[in-house]
């Protein structure tokens, strides 16, 4: 039987951060799952897709998107607090996302550009992960997410078992599904041997190298992908782009495009 | 009925035909994505007419071929282990029924298959599968039915690609036995045909379908000086003289560090062998928590959950992981199945990301072992 508090559903509380809403839509996105989803969990607060907002305590929290400004700090401090299991979704809430471009510059100087009253603008330095801030009970990976993990981490808290969520690298995905490797096969680079499995290696499903959309895998060697990267044609200006996508502000991924920055 | 016969090029089809009609599912190479895969296909016309392969460490590229050989091509990125052993099985599933539970096992409806194209290494390959899980305390039934339904067509090797060796691991580059018909193609003062060998009752029985003739001295002579000529072509070599004992021995090799700073842990040298056989089982559940089902899927030495165990992971460093499937495959295999885990395909080499040789790090651990005895 699924957890039940006091004989009643699990109280499922939805947030939202610096992002780009993707990650929570896929929740919505997952129809015909959705109403299994309802009948086992009760949403409780998640203002993209409902008026309902009940107050917690929360048995579980869904948090998308990314730490930018003072008040978000506070923010999920609350959060954490209301919050029973905190579970984070997606590249921004676990890495930064593509927002954290911008630790590699002066916020200061972007703030000046684009706001006509740049005194009432208060945001931080950088963009960080949820994980910087507060404990994380579980992170799961990708820009976007894969709904049927997400369905799978909320299942597995359910039953109080463990999820199916492999960290490994997205070249087993690719080998499982019987791929030919685009970069032995065609020479394309492909960050799939550094990247963690999720998305069921879909560009090179494509005939495309990977992205790099679920960060570092488990055990991530990246000068040593980065070094074939430049056998196979590419500038050191290419694999730095290469490892500062989504999950640039990954440590794997930050330090090996920053190792090959000019 | 001869054992050996010829088969005209233009008559291969008949063997497709014969082998449907007695209801096997035919398996074999195909083009694919640029690269030469084995796949269901109904046909000759669908093998890779006039076309092969350079593989080098972490490469492999298509190349057209100057005649309209049928298999002048060599070692595919994946081998026929993906039909035998499927990369994901639902084991059973099991449902609630109020305090009751059900449970089902799933055996999937068996395909009885041909694999026209098998390379002697592969053969041997499969043999040794056949140990893993057909012997001992733990066998696999769903292996066994396939493996008991399938029918072989052997394709020895006219051509060596470039990261074979075979000829040192003597699984090829000739099927000696093992199969239920055996193919040499063969392109001589402008004909084209196949010297036909029959392994087995059942590849008989099949060959009665088809049109054959018999095979002159010349031309079983011809096929016995081109397979002469693959083993002088071998590009690799790997000396397994006393190799289980030298790797046993070697466990803490500086070696092994060298190669870990190279190694990515992705784990496409165990998949892509075509003996490797780790698998681990996942549970799932549905929402309500009613139905359960049992997956097993691939899994290799080299992800770190493979290690994992009450307590902690007893393989972390790359260095283990590494040191692991090399001591698996050439040495502690020997122990427990009693032959080499390596056929010498290549495999492990080509589809290396990043281009790592078995073969080279074996003779740097040989090497470095025979000078520092020179300096003892
Ligand atoms: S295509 Fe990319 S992800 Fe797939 S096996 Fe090759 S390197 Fe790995
Ligand atoms: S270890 Fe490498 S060369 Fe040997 S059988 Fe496996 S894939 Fe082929
Ligand atoms: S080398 Fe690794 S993956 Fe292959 S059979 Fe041995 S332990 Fe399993
Ligand atoms: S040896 Fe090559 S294929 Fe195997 S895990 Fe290391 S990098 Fe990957």
């Amino acid at each position: 039987m699924p957890v039940r508090r006091n004989g009643r559903k699990p109280r499922v509380a939805v947030f939202k951060f610096a992002s780009c809403d993707g990650c929570q839509l896929s929740l919505l996105d997952a129809e015909e799952e959705l109403l299994a989803v309802a009948d086992a969990i009760d949403i409780a607060f998640f203002p993209e897709a409902s008026r309902r907002m009940l107050k917690g305590p929360y048995d579980i929290g869904i948090v998308e998107g990314s730490i930018t400004t003072p008040h978000d700090v506070e923010h999920i401090r609350e959060i954490r607090k209301s919050c029973g299991a905190l579970i984070t979704i997606g590249a921004c809430a676990t890495a930064g996302g593509i927002q954290a471009l911008r630790n590699w510059k002066d916020i200061k100087e972007f703030v000046r550009i684009v706001y006509a009253s740049p005194e009432h603008i208060s945001t931080l330095d950088r963009s960080l992960p949820i994980g910087s801030f507060v404990h994380v009970d579980f992170e799961l990976r990708g820009c976007p997410i894969n709904k049927y993990e997400l369905i799978e981490v909320i299942n597995a808290f359910l039953h109080k078992r463990k999820p199916n969520v492999h960290t490994h690298s997205v070249c087993i995905d690719c080998k499982l599904k019987g791929n030919v490797c685009v970069m032995v096969a065609h020479g394309t680079p492909c960050l799939g041997p550094v990247t963690q499995s999720g998305c069921g290696a879909i560009c090179p499903s494509f005939d495309r190298g990977c992205y790099g959309c679920y960060g570092p895998m488990e055990s991530p060697n990246t000068p040593v992908l980065a070094r074939q990267f430049s056998e196979l044609g590419e500038t050191q200006h290419d694999i730095s782009l290469a490892f500062r996508g989504f999950n640039a502000y990954a440590e794997a991924f930050r330090r090996e495009s920053e190792a090959h920055e000019k | 009925m001869n054992r050996t016969s010829k088969l005209e090029a233009n008559n291969l089809q008949q063997l497709f035909t014969a082998l449907q009609d007695k209801g096997y599912v035919t398996v074999g190479p195909t083009l694919r994505d640029e690269a030469i895969v084995y796949d269901r296909i109904g046909s000759a016309n669908e093998l890779p007419v006039g076309w092969s392969d350079e593989q080098s460490p972490a490469n492999y590229r298509l190349t057209k071929r100057s005649d309209d050989s049928y298999f002048g091509f060599n070692a595919t990125p994946q081998s026929w282990k993906k039909f035998l052993y499927p990369p994901l099985r639902k084991l059973f599933t099991m449902r609630r029924d109020g305090k009751s539970l059900e449970l089902s096992n799933e055996s999937d409806a068996n395909i009885k298959y041909a694999f026209v194209g098998v390379r002697p290494c592969e053969l041997s390959a499969i043999l040794i599968q056949d140990k893993v899980f057909q012997s001992g305390e733990y066998r696999d039934d769903a292996y066994s039915a396939a493996r008991r339904d399938l029918f072989i067509v052997a394709v020895n090797c006219t051509t060596a690609g470039g990261t074979c060796f075979c000829s040192s691991m003597k699984t090829g580059p000739e099927a000696q036995k093992d199969f239920d018909i055996s193919l040499t193609e063969v392109f001589r003062d402008g004909a084209h045909f196949f010297v036909v060998k029959i392994g087995s009752e059942l590849g008989a029985s099949i060959m009665e379908l088809v049109e054959t003739g018999a095979a002159s001295a010349e031309e079983i002579e011809t096929t016995d000086a081109m397979l002469r000529q693959t083993e002088s072509q071998m590009n690799k070599t790997m000396e397994t003289d006393g190799l289980p004992r030298l790797l046993a021995e070697n466990l803490e090799h500086p070696h092994w560090e060298d190669v870990a700073k190279r190694c990515l842990t992705c784990g496409n040298c165990t998949m892509v062998c075509p003996t490797c056989f780790c698998s681990t089982v996942e549970d799932i559940t549905d929402l309500s928590g009613q139905n359960a089902e049992r997956l097993r899927r691939w899994d290799s030495c080299f992800t770190v959950d493979f290690s994992k165990v009450a307590g902690g992971n007893f393989r972390i460093s790359t260095k283990s992981r590494y040191r692991q499937w090399l001591t698996h495959k050439l040495s502690s295999w020997v122990e427990q199945f009693g032959v080499s885990g390596c056929v010498g395909c290549g495999r492990c080499i080509t589809w290396c990301p990043v281009g790592i040789d078995l073969t080279a790090e074996v003779q740097a651990i040989r090497g470095a072992e025979t000078q520092q005895r020179k300096g003892d």
